[in-house]
C-alpha cells in the first residue's frame, strides 16, 4: 500500500538564492506521529509550507493518497485534509473562541450567524478530542496554550485528517506540552496523521513513531524512533557530536551588579504583576529564575529592561537606579536584553542583519561619524557577527524576515552578547532553537559569566535553568517562593513543588539568599 | 441678541431638533468610515465623497425632476470613485491616506468645476431648480408639544440614518461578511488562511463607506440645504472619522460621538446671533473635535492609571492585613 503522503524529490530556490529544500523525498503513513527535526534553517518549514500550499515547489511532486496532487494554497489544502498550526497562531485576537473556529464557515440561522450553534459546535470538538477550551472567551483573553488548542480544533472543524504543528511545544510550560501530546495521541488513535515540528529530541521520543532528519535543506534519514537514541539524532542533525551536558568552571563571584528591592508591576489592565520583588545578581554569576510561564516572569524582565514601567520599588545596575528609564538608557547603563518575544521585541524584521545587529548602538561612534552613519563599517559589523555567531545567511543585507526562526535568534543574540554588558538579561534565549544553537548559546553565557558579567536567566525550560545557573529563584503568582543558593543541589521534583505554588519559602529565611 | 436669549433657545426643544438635524450629514459618513476602519482600510476620502453625492443629487433632480432619482444616482457616484479608491489600494498598492486626500482635492474642484460648467456660477447652484427629499411627519409624535419639535420633521435621511445604525450593528456583529469584514481588520492574514478574500472584503468595505458618506451628502444638499455650494461639506468628512475614533469604533459610540458634534455645531449657529466675532463661533465644531479627541485619549489613560491605584491600595491593605504576603 502507498503511503498517504509523499513528497519526491522536492526542491525550493527562494528568489533570494537560497535553497531551503533539496531534492527532498518525505513520506508519512496514516495514523503515525512523524517527527520533524534538523537545525535552525534546515528546511523544516519550508517543506511543510509546500505540502501547506503556501509556498509552491520550484522542482518534485507530492502524492496523496496515492494520487499525485497540485496543492495551490492554504484552502486548497485544507479541502484535501491537510491542516497547519503555524509558529504565530492564526486567530483573531477580539473574537471568541468559538467565533475564531467557525470563521469563514459560521454557522447561519434564517441568513444571521447563530453564535448559540457556534459555541456547540466548539464545544462538542472540544470534548470530541479532550482539547480543553473556554468557547465564549475572547483570544486575547486565553493564554497561549489555550490559543494553540483553538488552532488545532479549528483545523479540526476544517475536517483535517493530516495536522501539521510547526513546533508546537516552543510556547508552551510542561504541562501544557504534558497535554498537547495526550491530545495527540487521542487523535491519532481517531486515525489522524500528525506531524510534528520540534528541536527538543526529548519531545521526539516521547511523543514520535518516526522521526526524519533534515540537515541543510537535505534529508539526512528517516528513522524508527524506538531504534534511535537522542545522541544519535542529534548526530545526524548536526554532522558532529553534540555535548547537551554544559561544562562550566566553578563560579567567582564578584561584588553585586544588579539590585532589585521591593519591585512591584501593577500592568493597566489592573492586575498585580509583581509583588515585592527583591533579589540580587552578582558579578561572575548566573541567576536562574524557574516558574510556569505567566507568573510574572515575563513582566519582570520587561521593568528591568525599561519597557514596562514599576509601580514602585527600586532597581539599581552598579548603583544606579534602572526603573522608568527609556530602554536606551537602560542599555547605557550597561543592560543587555535578550527579549523572549523576539518577533516584538528583538528583531525588526524589514530591516537587514547589520542594522538588526547595531540598532542599540548605531547613534554612537564608529556606527555614527560626524551625525552619518557609517554604512560599510556597519555592514563589516553585521558580516563579522555572521561569522562569530554561525548565523546562516548569506551576508548581513538580507532582511531578518528571510532568516529563519532559530537564525532571527541568533542574531538577537549576537547583538546582545556584543555589547559588552554588566548585566545580561536572558529571557527564553533558546527558545525554538536547535540543538547545536542551544549549545552555542549556554558556551556563550558561561563565557560571559567567566568574563564577570552579571546574568539573569529566564527559561522555561527547567533542564536549561538548572543546568546554566549558579542560584536559582522561583517566582510564583508574582512573587518569588523559593530561592535555592546551590543550583546543583535542588532536583527537578523540588522545583516543580515551587513552581505550582505547593511549597513556599518563609521570607525571612530566603533573606539571605536573595 | 442677548446671551440669556440664547441660552433659552440653546435649552428648547427646537434646539434639540436642530441638534438631531446637524449631526445627520456627520452621523451617515461616520457610519461609512466605521465599516472601512474596521476592514483596516482608512477611508479619508469621505469629504470627497460627500461632495460628490451632493454635487450629483442636485443635478439630477434639477434635470429629471425626481429627487429619488437625484439621490439614488448621487449615491452611485459615491460608490464609484469609493471602488475606485479600493482599486487604487488594493490594486495598485497606493497609500490609502495619500489616495484619499487626493480624491478629496479632486472632488474639491471637480465639483465647482462641474458647477460652472452648468449653471456658470462658482458658488452655488441657485440657479438650478433642484429637488429636496421629504421631511416626515411623525404621525402621533408630531402633535405632542415638545417631542413634535425634537422628534418630528426631519429629513427622511435623519430616519435613515438612525436605521443604519441598527441595521449596521446587526450586519457588523451578525452577519457573515460583517464579521468577515472585522477579521480582515484585525488580522487579515488569519482570516485569509481561513478562505476569507481579504480583498475582496475590503473593496466591499469601501463601497459601502461611499454609499454611506453619499447618503451624507445628499443630505447636506438635498435637506440639510436646498442646493449645492462649493465645499459645503466644510470638513463635515474628516469630523466623521474622529467621530468613528471617539465613538469607539462602534456603531451606537459612533452614533452618540456624531451626536455630540451636532450639537457643536448647532450650538455655533445659535451663537451666530450674538456680538462675538463669528470666525469664534465657527471655530466651535472643530475646537470641539479636537479637545473630544483629547479628552478620549485622556480618559483612557486615566481609567487605567485609576484602576492601577485602586489596586495598589488594596494590595497595601491587605499587606498589612496579613502581615506581608
Ligand atoms: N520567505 C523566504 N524568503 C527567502 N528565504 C527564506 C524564506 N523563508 C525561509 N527562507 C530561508 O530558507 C531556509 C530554510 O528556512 P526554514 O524556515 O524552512 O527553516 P526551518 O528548518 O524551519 O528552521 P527553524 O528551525 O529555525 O524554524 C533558511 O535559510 C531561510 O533563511
Ligand atoms: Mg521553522
Amino acid at each position: 500500500m502507498s503511503s498517504l503522503i509523499e513528497m519526491r524529490q522536492i526542491s525550493k530556490l527562494y528568489p533570494n538564492g537560497v535553497l531551503a529544500n533539496d531534492r527532498v523525498d518525505f513520506s508519512v503513513e496514516r495514523g503515525e506521529i512523524h517527527a520533524l527535526v534538523g537545525e535552525n534553517g534546515a528546511g523544516k518549514t519550508t517543506l511543510m509550507k509546500i505540502l501547506y500550499g503556501m509556498e509552491a515547489p520550484t522542482e518534485g511532486e507530492i502524492w496523496l493518497r496515492g494520487q499525485r496532487v497540485h496543492i495551490r494554497s492554504p484552502i486548497d489544502a485544507i479541502r484535501r485534509g491537510i491542516g497547519m498550526v503555524h509558529q504565530n497562531f492564526m486567530l483573531i485576537p477580539s473574537f471568541t473562541v468559538a467565533q475564531n473556529i467557525v470563521l469563514g464557515r459560521e454557522p447561519l440561522d434564517r441568513g444571521l450567524v447563530n453564535y448559540t450553534e457556534a459555541l456547540r459546535i466548539t464545544e462538542q470538538l472540544s470534548k470530541e478530542y479532550g482539547l480543553k477550551v473556554e468557547a465564549d472567551a475572547t483570544i486575547d483573553s486565553i493564554p497561549v496554550g489555550m490559543r494553540q488548542r483553538v488552532e488545532i480544533l479549528k483545523a479540526l472543524h476544517w475536517g483535517a485528517e493530516i495536522l501539521i504543528l510547526d513546533e508546537p511545544t516552543a510556547v508552551l510550560t510542561p504541562q501544557e506540552t504534558r497535554e498537547l501530546f495526550t491530545a495527540i495521541r487521542k487523535l491519532t488513535e481517531r486515525g489522524k496523521t500528525v506531524i510534528f515540528i520540534t528541536h527538543k529530541l526529548r519531545e521526539v521520543k516521547e511523543i514520535s513513531d518516526r522521526v526524519t532528519v533534515m540537515r541543510n535543506g537535505r534529508v539526512m534519514g528517516t528513522l524508527k524512533t524506538a531504534e534511535a537514541s537522542e545522541t544519535q539524532i542529534a548526530r545526524m542533525m548536526v554532522g558532529r557530536e553534540v555535548f547537551m551536558v554544559v561544562d562550566k568552571p566553578p563560579v567567582q563571584r564578584g561584588g553585586v551588579v544588579l539590585q532589585v528591592r521591593d519591585l512591584t508591576h501593577i500592568a493597566e489592565t489592573g492586575h498585580v504583576r509583581l509583588r515585592n520583588i527583591s533579589f540580587n545578581v552578582y558579578a561572575g554569576e548566573i541567576l536562574g529564575v524557574a516558574g510556569v510561564e505567566g507568573n510574572g516572569q515575563t513582566e519582570l524582565v520587561e521593568v528591568l529592561a525599561g519597557l514596562r514601567p514599576a509601580t514602585f520599588g527600586t532597581a539599581m545596575v552598579d548603583g544606579q537606579s534602572l526603573l522608568n528609564h527609556t530602554p536606551r538608557k537602560v542599555r547605557e547603563l550597561g543592560v543587555s536584553h535578550i527579549p523572549e518575544d523576539r518577533l516584538t521585541y528583538g528583531v525588526a524584521l524589514d530591516a537587514n542583519v547589520a542594522e538588526n545587529t547595531v540598532v542599540d548602538r548605531y547613534y554612537r561612534p564608529p556606527f555614527t561619524r560626524n551625525g552619518f552613519l557609517s554604512v560599510g563599517f556597519i555592514m563589516e559589523f553585521g558580516n563579522g557577527l555572521i561569522r562569530q555567531f554561525s548565523i546562516m545567511a548569506p551576508d548581513a543585507s538580507v532582511p531578518v524576515r528571510a532568516l529563519s526562526g532559530g537564525n532571527m535568534q541568533k542574531v538577537v543574540v549576537a547583538r546582545e552578547f556584543s555589547s559588552q554588558p554588566r548585566l545580561l538579561i536572558a529571557a527564553q534565549p533558546t527558545r525554538g532553537i536547535d540543538v547545536g544553537a542551544t549549545e552555542f548559546v549556554h558556551q556563550q553565557l558561561i563565557q560571559k559569566r567567566s568574563e564577570g558579567c552579571a546574568i539573569l536567566l529566564v527559561s522555561a525550560d527547567l533542564n536549561e535553568v538548572m543546568s546554566l545557573s549558579d542560584r536559582i529563584v522561583v517566582m510564583y503568582n508574582g512573587a518569588i517562593v523559593g530561592v535555592f543558593p546551590d543550583a546543583q543541589k535542588v532536583t527537578e521534583e523540588e522545583l516543580g513543588a515551587y513552581m505550582l505554588g505547593l511549597k513556599k519559602q518563609d521570607p525571612a529565611e530566603m533573606e539571605a539568599y536573595l | 441678541m442677548s446671551f440669556d436669549v440664547v441660552l433659552r433657545s440653546i435649552l428648547s426643544a427646537a434646539f434639540v431638533g436642530s441638534v438631531i438635524r446637524v449631526a445627520t450629514p456627520i452621523l451617515l459618513p461616520a457610519l461609512g468610515g466605521l465599516i472601512s476602519e474596521l476592514a483596516g482600510v482608512t477611508n479619508v476620502a469621505l469629504e470627497g465623497l460627500m461632495l460628490i453625492a451632493a454635487l450629483v443629487g442636485v443635478v439630477i433632480s434639477a434635470f429629471t425632476g425626481n429627487a429619488w432619482l437625484g439621490c439614488l444616482i448621487g449615491v452611485a457616484c459615491s460608490a464609484v470613485v469609493a471602488i475606485l479608491l479600493a482599486y487604487f489600494h488594493l490594486n495598485l498598492k497606493a497609500d490609502i491616506i495619500l489616495s484619499g486626500l487626493a480624491i478629496n482635492i479632486a472632488s474639491s474642484g471637480g465639483t465647482i468645476f462641474i458647477l460652472y460648467l452648468l449653471t456658470k456660477d462658482k458658488g452655488s447652484s441657485s440657479k438650478l431648480a433642484s429637488l429636496s427629499l421629504p421631511r416626515i411627519a411623525i404621525p402621533v409624535l408630531d402633535g405632542m408639544p415638545v417631542l413634535g419639535p425634537m422628534l418630528s420633521r426631519h429629513n427622511v435621511l435623519t430616519y435613515v440614518a438612525v436605521l443604519l445604525v441598527f441595521l449596521i450593528w446587526v450586519f457588523l456583529y451578525r452577519t457573515r461578511l460583517g464579521i468577515h469584514i472585522r477579521a480582515v481588520g484585525e488580522n487579515a492574514e488569519a482570516a485569509g488562511s481561513v478562505g476569507i478574500n481579504v480583498r475582496r472584503t475590503r473593496y466591499i468595505a469601501l463601497m459601502l463607506s461611499g454609499v454611506m458618506a453619499g447618503l451624507g451628502g445628499i443630505n447636506m444638499s438635498m435637506g440639510y440645504l436646498n442646493m449645492f455650494q462649493r465645499d459645503m461639506t466644510a470638513g463635515r468628512g474628516f469630523i466623521a472619522l474622529a467621530a468613528v475614533h471617539l465613538g469607539n469604533r462602534r456603531p451606537l459610540g459612533v452614533a452618540l460621538a456624531s451626536l455630540f458634534f451636532g450639537f457643536a455645531d448647532a450650538l455655533s449657529n445659535q451663537l451666530g446671533s450674538l456680538a462675538i466675532p463669528p470666525q469664534w463661533v465657527q471655530m466651535i465644531p472643530y475646537a470641539a473635535t479636537v479637545l473630544a479627541l483629547v479628552v478620549y485619549a485622556l480618559q483612557g489613560r486615566a481609567a487605567a492609571v485609576e484602576r492601577a491605584r485602586r489596586l495598589q491600595e488594596r494590595l497595601q491593605a491587605h499587606v498589612e492585613a496579613t502581615g506581608g504576603e
